[in-house]
């Protein structure tokens, strides 16, 4: 009996019609286009002259353009700079030390030899179960442990995460051979070495992968500063954001940019909607500049099944 | 070398073999407490005595006294809650938009995966994959901008733009009208996640062995019927168990998404409110900490049966990916 395979003449088993391969990839070019362009559309109105938006509405084609949003964003860098420099702290800081912690943690609970494993994992997956909500949560970081406008507020929320200890966890029990780990204790390794010099630079993919994670909670936190930052001056970018968003008055009120460009010209107008999306761009060009770079190692964890879920 | 967890000898005296037993114990995993120390230390705060803090549901917190010294109130908070339509609503909402983004979920992210399965070029393949997950690397702040260039009422670019172009002139405005909301968030929410959700199904069909689809294209079945009777019954697994974890979440909403894309306006609370944006805006901006506390209570004490049946359903499924 001749194959089917063999009359299509089709190179893999895989492989559909080209009319099928076709529509395929239009579809995906529309699927996208609809992903960037949405990012084209702010950046393009960022350099657009505010009366044009105002009259013509956003528009991927300008009748002007116009450097005024940013003109006035540089005005005001301090703020922005500020807030840049928080985000970045804490995503630094924070990133290393959540690493750090959970793996200490997750270590421990997947050494088979260890009794009280069980015990221990349970306490750091229950938390995973039973989540007490935001109101103990609030009333503890601010009537007991008075964090409020402090930078750590931002930063301990997410130092540890059981689903990443898990993670970690499955990886140590599984990826690190027991044999290995025998014959450094027979060496007269302690439990540190161990960790630092055997069990650490074996798990390197994990590590990369929960980093990834944690550094993109942080950059992208903005809910931290909503809850616990109440002077409006050691926020995240993020947030910075979302206040411009929110509140025209943020802009005017809040910008000494906006004063003294008033004291000087009376009859200076906010370019609201342009400065909005310039600080969208400011806010999302990181971003976009290490994405492609970092969703490499995005994709190379969830696929590799470090991830489950 | 330390011989820690030994037997003890007979014959010698039973409380020193003991302590030379604890201290080879100590000696050795102590170590490990000391690790384990740190993240304790914050579990403890981030997630075990405000545990304890859920007893302010059942109090009439009074903050100039302080928490433990407030009134109990037994299930008074919980009557007012669930007396009010808000309990009914929020709830129902929470529940409507996260069975929605499952099934969304499912659907789309199994279907782009067989299509990037199914191209021809892998480069190109590679390359969507690469745009299509980039929203999910943006915050629902960046999101929230993103979706207002598209909604802003007089200036957007649907209601200048693209609805005039279909020749719809009157323009809907967008931050008022809740009905629209209901597909506006499911399509926003899908076009964040999908990345995430393409790729895991995507990496489950790349470990399906070849030889099935060998085999099925010699006793000569179409594509259609490999994907149906091959493809999808092998990944089965992780279908089960991506959507098992996310139904034992479905008592809570992403916040960012509830309260950044839609702005928080008010008029759109009859389908934009959940839970979880009840209980902030009842706590931090009402100061309503009996109702929130109640709220919080609720989704605390659902959630977890929630997530516990799940659980226990993943085991039998597929034991590796279960939490415990």
């Amino acid at each position: 009996m001749t194959t089917i395979a063999s009359k299509r003449k089709l190179a893999g088993v895989h492989e559909v019609s080209a009319g099928a391969n076709a529509a395929f990839n239009i579809f995906f070019w529309i699927y996208t286009a609809l992903c960037v362009v949405p990012l084209i559309l702010i950046l393009i109105v960022s350099f657009t002259d505010e009366n044009t938006v105002l009259v013509n509405g956003y528009s991927f084609f300008p009748h002007k353009l116009s450097l005024a949003a940013f003109d006035f964003l540089l005005h005001d860098w301090y703020n922005v700079a500020f807030s840049y420099g928080v985000s970045i702290f804490v995503t630094l800081f924070g990133t290393i030390v959540c690493l750090a912690l959970m793996t200490l943690y997750a270590y421990p609970i997947s050494r088979r030899d260890f009794r009280h494993r069980g015990l221990f994992s349970f306490i750091m997956f229950f938390t995973l179960l039973y989540n007490a909500g935001l109101v103990p949560f609030y009333i503890m970081y601010t009537q007991y442990l008075h964090l409020q406008n402090t930078i750590l507020a931002l930063m301990l929320p997410y130092f540890v995460q059981g689903f990443f200890v898990l993670i970690l966890r499955t990886f140590f029990s599984n990826s690190v051979p027991t044999a290995l780990l025998e014959s450094a204790k027979i060496d007269g390794a302690g439990e540190w070495r161990i960790f630092a010099q055997i069990v650490l630079p074996l798990s390197m993919p994990v590590l990369a992968t929960v980093a990834l994670f944690c550094t993109l909670n942080y950059w992208n936190d903005w809910f931290q500063s909503l809850l616990f930052i109440n002077d409006n001056k050691m926020v995240s970018i993020q947030f910075r954001m979302y206040k411009a968003m929110l509140d025209l008055q943020f802009l005017s009120t809040n910008s000494q940019a906006y004063s003294a460009i008033l004291a000087a010209n009376p009859n200076f107008q906010l370019p609201s909607e342009t400065v909005r999306m310039a600080m969208a761009v400011v806010g999302i060009g990181p971003i976009v500049f290490v994405y492609p770079y970092f969703q490499r190692y995005f994709i190379k964890g969830l696929t590799v099944g470090a991830v489950k879920g | 070398m330390q011989q820690a967890v030994g037997t003890t000898r007979p014959g010698a005296a039973a409380v020193p073999a003991k302590t030379k037993q604890n201290q080879g114990y100590w000696k050795r995993f102590g170590v490990f407490y000391l690790m384990m120390a740190p993240a304790l230390i914050v579990l403890l705060i981030n997630n075990y005595l405000p545990m304890l803090g859920s007893i302010i549901a059942f109090k009439n917190v009074n903050y100039s006294v302080g928490v433990l010294k407030s009134p109990w109130v037994g299930l008074q908070n919980f009557e007012y809650l669930f007396n009010t339509t808000d309990a009914w609503k929020i709830t129902r909402n929470t529940l409507a938009y996260n069975a929605v983004f499952i099934v969304l979920n499912l659907i789309v992210g199994v279907a782009f995966a067989l299509m990037f399965n199914a191209m021809r070029s892998r480069k190109l393949a590679k390359f969507h994959q690469t745009a299509m997950f980039l929203p999910y690397f943006l915050s629902w702040v960046v999101i929230t901008y993103l979706v207002y260039g598209f909604l802003n009422p007089e200036i957007g670019l649907l209601n200048k733009t693209i609805l005039p172009a279909f020749g719809v002139q009157h323009p809907i405005d967008w931050y008022t009208e809740p009905f629209y909301w209901m597909f506006i968030l499911p399509i926003v929410n899908t076009w964040k996640g999908i990345g995430y959700y393409a790729v895991i199904y995507l990496a489950a069909i790349i470990g399906i062995d070849q030889e099935y689809y060998e085999a099925a294209t010699i006793d000569g079945a179409s594509r259609w019927r490999q994907v149906w009777s091959i493809t999808l019954p092998l990944i089965r697994p992780v279908i089960i168990v991506l959507t098992l974890l996310q139904i034992g979440r479905i008592f809570y909403a992403d916040f960012g998404l509830f309260f950044q894309v839609t702005r928080d306006a008010g008029a759109l609370y009859d389908t934009t409110l959940v839970i979880d944006t009840y209980v902030y805006k009842g706590f931090l901006v009402t100061g309503d900490i009996g109702m929130s506390s109640a709220a919080g209570m609720y989704q605390a004490v659902v959630g977890f049966i929630l997530v516990l049946v799940s659980n226990l359903i993943i085991r039998r499924v597929s034991k590796d990916d279960a939490l415990f």
